[in-house]
C-alpha cells in the first residue's frame, strides 16, 4: 500500500516514436500516490502521448514505439512479463469525449467486474455496479433506470459513467485524458468535485487544457513542452512563481 | 475607409446586368441538372417497371390449369384383380389406360388410329396420377363409374386460355378442328374448368409443359444457398475479423488483401471450373448436388463478406475500442464483446448481398451439372438437383409453347425468393442495430 506524496508512477527515460517522429524526448517524472496530478501545455506537446505510456495504449497503435521505463508500485510495466490486461486493469483511463458502451448503464458499469471476475454472485456485481455509481456521483440520477442505454445520457452524465466505469474494477490509478473539455461549465464543476472526492482511494493524472482546473484539482502539475517536461512542481508553486519562462509564458497565456 | 470602398464595389457589382445574367444562368444551370437527374431517375424507374411488369404480365397464365372432368370407370379388375387391397398393387394400375377407355366411351365414332391418338391428346399424358390419387383418397369408388377432373394437354390449355386462336385456319393452328369439335362437347356439358395451377409448386420438372413445377430448383436453390451460407459465413467473417484486427500489416497480409479484391472480380465461370476440378475430379464429391453447387457458390461470396465485413469492422468508432481496451479487456474480448456486435449489421447486409448474388448465378453451376433435366425433388444436399436460374434457362429454351408463360412464372418465383431473402436481412440488420 501507498500513502499520500508517495511515488506511485515513476517514469524513466521515456521516449515514444511514432514511426520515426519523436513524439517524447525522455520524460522523467515521479508522480505521487492519493493526489491529483495535472499535465499541462500547448497542444500536440506530448501530454496524451505520456498519458496513454501509463497503461500501454500505445501498444495498440500502429508504428508507435515506446524506449525508457515506466514503473508502477515498483513493477516496470513495460517488462515481458508484465499483462497487459492485468496493468490496464490497476490503471484506469477516462477519455476526453464520453465513450460508454452502446449498452446499458448497469451492462457498461458491470462490464471491467465482470470480465475480471470480480463479482462471483449476481448480488455482488449489484452491488459493485451500485457503489460505483454512487462513487462516480451518478446513482441518484440513474438508479430507476440502470437498463437504458448509456449514450442517452447527458454529456456530463455519460462521463461520470465512464468514470464509475474505470473505478468499477478498483484500480490503484485513474488516468483522465481531458475528461471536461466536452462538458458545459456546471457539468465540469461536479466532475471537479468527484476528483477531488476520488483522490483519497486513487492516484490521479490529468490532462487539462483548462489552468483554473489545473489549480483547483490538482496539487502537482507538469508542464510539457514539446516533448520535454519543462517545469514539474507543486501546483501552488508553479501557478503562482514559476521558475522556467516557458512555464510562465504558457500560464499568462502567451504560449497558447 | 478601405473596407467602406472595396464593400461599395461588391454591392456595386451585385447590381449590375452582369450579375442579374449570372445570377440567371445559375438557376438555369441549378434547373438543368435537376431535370437531367429527374430523367435519369424516370429512366432507370421506367425500364424496371416495363421489364417487371412484362414479366408478370406474361407470367400470369401459368396460375392457373385447365382441367376436364371424365367419367372414368374404376374397373376392379383393371385396378385391383385380386382384390388386395394393397395401395402399392393399386398405384401401379394402368391409369392412363382408364382415362383413354373414357375418353373412347364419350366419342364411340373415332376409330382410326391416328384419331384416336389425337383424341388422347385431348387430356394431359401425366393425367393418370389425378385418377390414381383420386382412388387411393377414395378406395371405396373402386368399381363404379367416377367424374375425375384431369389436366388437359398444354395446346388445350393454352387455347381455352385464348392464348392459341381457334379462329386460325387449321394448319395454322396447334390445335386441330376435330379437338375443338371434341373439347366443346365437354365445355357445353360445364365440364371443362379453371384451377390454380398447384403443379408449378407441387411438382418437380417434367418434358410434359402442364405437369412441370418448380418444386425440384425450389428446393435445389434452398439447399444450395444454404451450403453457401453455412460455408461462407462462418470463414469470410473470421478471415475478415482476422485480416482487420488481428494480422500485423506487413507484406504478406497486403498481399492478401489485394487477391482477395481481385477474386471478387473474377468471372463466375472461373470458379466452376475450379469446382469441377477440385470438388468433383480431385475430392470426388457426387455431381450436381447442391453440396458441390454451395461449395463453388461459397468460393464467389467469400470475398463479398471479406470485403463488406471488413468494412463494416473498420466503420466502428475507435472510442468503443479504446473505451473496453482502457478497462482491460483483451484484444479477442474488444472484438467480440463490443466491435463484432456493432459490425452485425454491416456484415449481415454484405453476407446477403453476395447469397443474392449467389443465388441469381448460373454460370459456375452449369460446371458442376447443375444445368440438368432433373425431375425428383432433392431430399438432401448430395441428391442431384438444379436451382431456379437453370430451370428458367432450360424451359427458356423448351419449344413447346406452353412453356413460354411457365419461364416468366419461374422468374417471379426467383424474384420472390430474392425478395424474402433480403426482407429477412432487413430483418435481422434492424433487430441487431444499435445506436452508440
Ligand atoms: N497516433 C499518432 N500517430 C502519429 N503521431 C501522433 C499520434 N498521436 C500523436 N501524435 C503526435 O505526437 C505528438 C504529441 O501528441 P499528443 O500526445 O496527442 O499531444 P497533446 O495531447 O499534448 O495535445 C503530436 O505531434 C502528434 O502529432
Ligand atoms: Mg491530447
Amino acid at each position: 500500500m501507498s500513502y499520500e506524496g508517495e511515488n506511485k508512477i515513476q517514469s524513466t527515460g521515456v521516449q515514444v516514436y511514432y514511426g520515426e517522429t519523436r513524439a517524447l524526448h525522455g520524460i522523467d517524472l515521479n508522480i505521487g500516490a492519493n493526489e491529483v496530478t495535472s499535465l499541462i501545455g500547448p497542444s500536440g506537446c506530448g501530454k496524451s502521448t505520456f498519458l496513454r505510456c501509463i497503461n500501454r495504449m500505445n501498444d495498440v497503435i500502429e508504428g508507435c514505439r515506446v524506449e525508457g521505463s515506466v514503473f508502477i508500485d515498483g513493477d516496470d510495466i513495460y517488462a515481458d512479463h508484465m499483462d497487459v490486461v492485468e496493468l490496464r486493469a490497476r490503471v484506469g483511463m477516462v477519455f476526453q469525449k464520453p465513450n460508454p458502451f452502446p449498452k446499458s448503464i448497469y451492462d457498461n458499469v458491470a462490464y471491467g467486474p465482470r470480465i475480471h471476475g470480480l463479482a462471483p454472485t449476481k448480488e455482488a456485481l449489484d452491488h459493485m455496479v451500485e457503489t460505483s455509481l454512487r462513487r462516480a456521483g451518478l446513482w441518484q440520477e440513474v438508479h430507476d433506470r440502470l437498463g437504458d442505454t448509456g449514450s442517452g445520457l447527458s454529456g456530463g452524465q455519460q462521463q461520470r459513467l465512464c468514470i464509475a466505469r474505470a473505478i468499477a474494477v478498483n484500480p490503484d490509478v485513474v488516468l483522465m485524458d481531458e475528461p471536461c473539455s466536452a462538458l458545459d461549465p456546471i457539468a465540469t464543476a461536479v466532475i471537479e468535485e468527484l476528483i477531488e472526492e476520488l483522490k483519497s482511494e486513487y492516484t490521479i493524472v490529468i490532462v487539462t487544457h483548462s489552468m483554473q482546473q489545473a489549480s483547483r484539482v490538482s496539487q502537482k502539475t507538469a508542464y510539457f513542452h514539446l516533448g520535454n517536461v519543462v517545469e514539474f512542481g507543486d501546483t501552488s508553486q508553479i501557478f503562482s512563481n514559476p521558475k522556467n519562462t516557458q512555464t510562465e509564458a504558457y500560464i499568462s497565456g502567451r504560449i497558447g | 475607409m478601405t473596407d467602406t470602398i472595396t464593400s461599395m464595389s461588391v454591392s456595386a457589382a451585385l447590381k449590375s446586368p452582369e450579375s442579374a445574367a449570372r445570377l440567371k444562368a445559375r438557376y438555369r444551370a441549378e434547373m438543368r441538372f435537376r431535370f437531367y437527374g429527374r430523367a435519369a431517375i424516370g429512366i432507370a424507374a421506367g425500364i424496371l417497371i416495363f421489364l417487371l411488369s412484362s414479366i408478370v404480365y406474361n407470367s400470369i397464365p401459368a396460375f392457373t390449369q385447365n382441367f376436364v372432368g371424365l367419367d372414368i370407370e374404376l374397373a376392379q379388375d383393371k385396378i385391383d384383380p385380386n382384390f388386395s387391397n394393397d395401395t402399392e398393387i393399386i398405384a401401379s394400375a394402368d391409369w392412363q389406360g382408364l382415362i383413354k377407355a373414357s375418353l373412347r366411351r364419350e366419342f364411340p365414332e373415332v376409330n382410326a388410329r391416328a384419331d384416336k391418338r389425337e383424341l388422347y391428346d385431348l387430356v394431359s399424358s401425366g393425367g393418370g396420377d389425378w385418377v390414381r390419387d383420386f382412388v387411393l383418397d377414395n378406395p371405396q369408388s373402386i368399381g363404379s363409374v367416377v367424374r375425375i377432373s384431369v389436366p388437359t394437354s398444354d395446346d388445350i390449355d393454352l387455347l381455352i386460355k385464348g392464348l392459341i386462336d381457334r379462329t386460325l385456319p387449321e394448319s395454322d393452328r396447334l390445335v386441330s378442328n376435330k379437338e375443338l369439335v371434341w373439347l366443346d362437347h365437354y365445355t357445353a356439358q360445364g365440364r371443362v374448368h379453371t384451377q390454380f395451377a398447384w403443379t408449378l409448386f407441387t411438382s418437380g420438372d417434367s418434358r410434359e409443359p402442364e405437369m412441370a413445377g418448380l418444386s425440384g430448383a425450389f428446393i435445389g436453390s434452398l439447399l444450395t444457398i444454404l451450403v453457401t451460407l453455412a460455408v461462407s459465413f462462418p470463414i469470410g467473417v473470421m478471415a475478415a475479423i482476422y485480416l482487420e484486427e488481428l494480422a500485423p500489416k506487413n507484406r504478406i497480409t497486403s498481399i492478401i488483401e489485394v487477391n482477395i479484391n481481385n477474386l471478387a472480380a473474377v468471372p463466375s465461370i472461373v470458379f466452376g471450373l475450379l469446382g469441377l476440378a477440385v470438388f468433383i475430379s480431385f475430392f470426388q464429391l457426387p455431381r450436381s448436388a447442391p453440396l458441390v453447387g454451395g461449395l463453388v457458390l461459397s468460393l464467389m461470396t467469400l470475398p463479398t463478406i471479406i470485403i463488406a465485413t471488413r468494412a463494416s469492422l473498420a466503420s466502428i468508432p475507435p472510442s468503443i475500442r479504446e473505451a473496453a481496451l482502457g478497462i482491460g479487456a483483451s484484444r479477442l474480448q474488444v472484438i467480440f464483446h463490443h466491435v463484432l456486435p456493432l459490425a452485425m449489421p454491416g456484415i449481415l447486409t454484405g453476407t446477403i448481398i453476395g447469397l443474392a448474388q449467389a443465388a441469381g448465378e448460373t454460370a459456375p453451376l452449369l460446371m458442376i451439372g447443375m444445368m440438368a433435366f432433373i425431375v425428383d425433388t432433392p431430399t438432401d444436399i448430395t441428391s442431384k438437383a438444379t436451382v431456379l436460374p437453370a430451370q428458367i434457362y432450360m424451359w427458356a429454351n423448351n419449344p413447346e409453347r406452353a412453356f413460354l408463360p411457365k419461364t416468366s412464372a419461374a422468374i417471379v418465383v426467383l424474384l420472390l425468393f430474392l425478395l424474402t431473402v433480403n426482407a429477412t436481412a432487413i430483418y435481422f440488420r434492424k433487430k441487431f442495430e444499435k445506436r452508440w
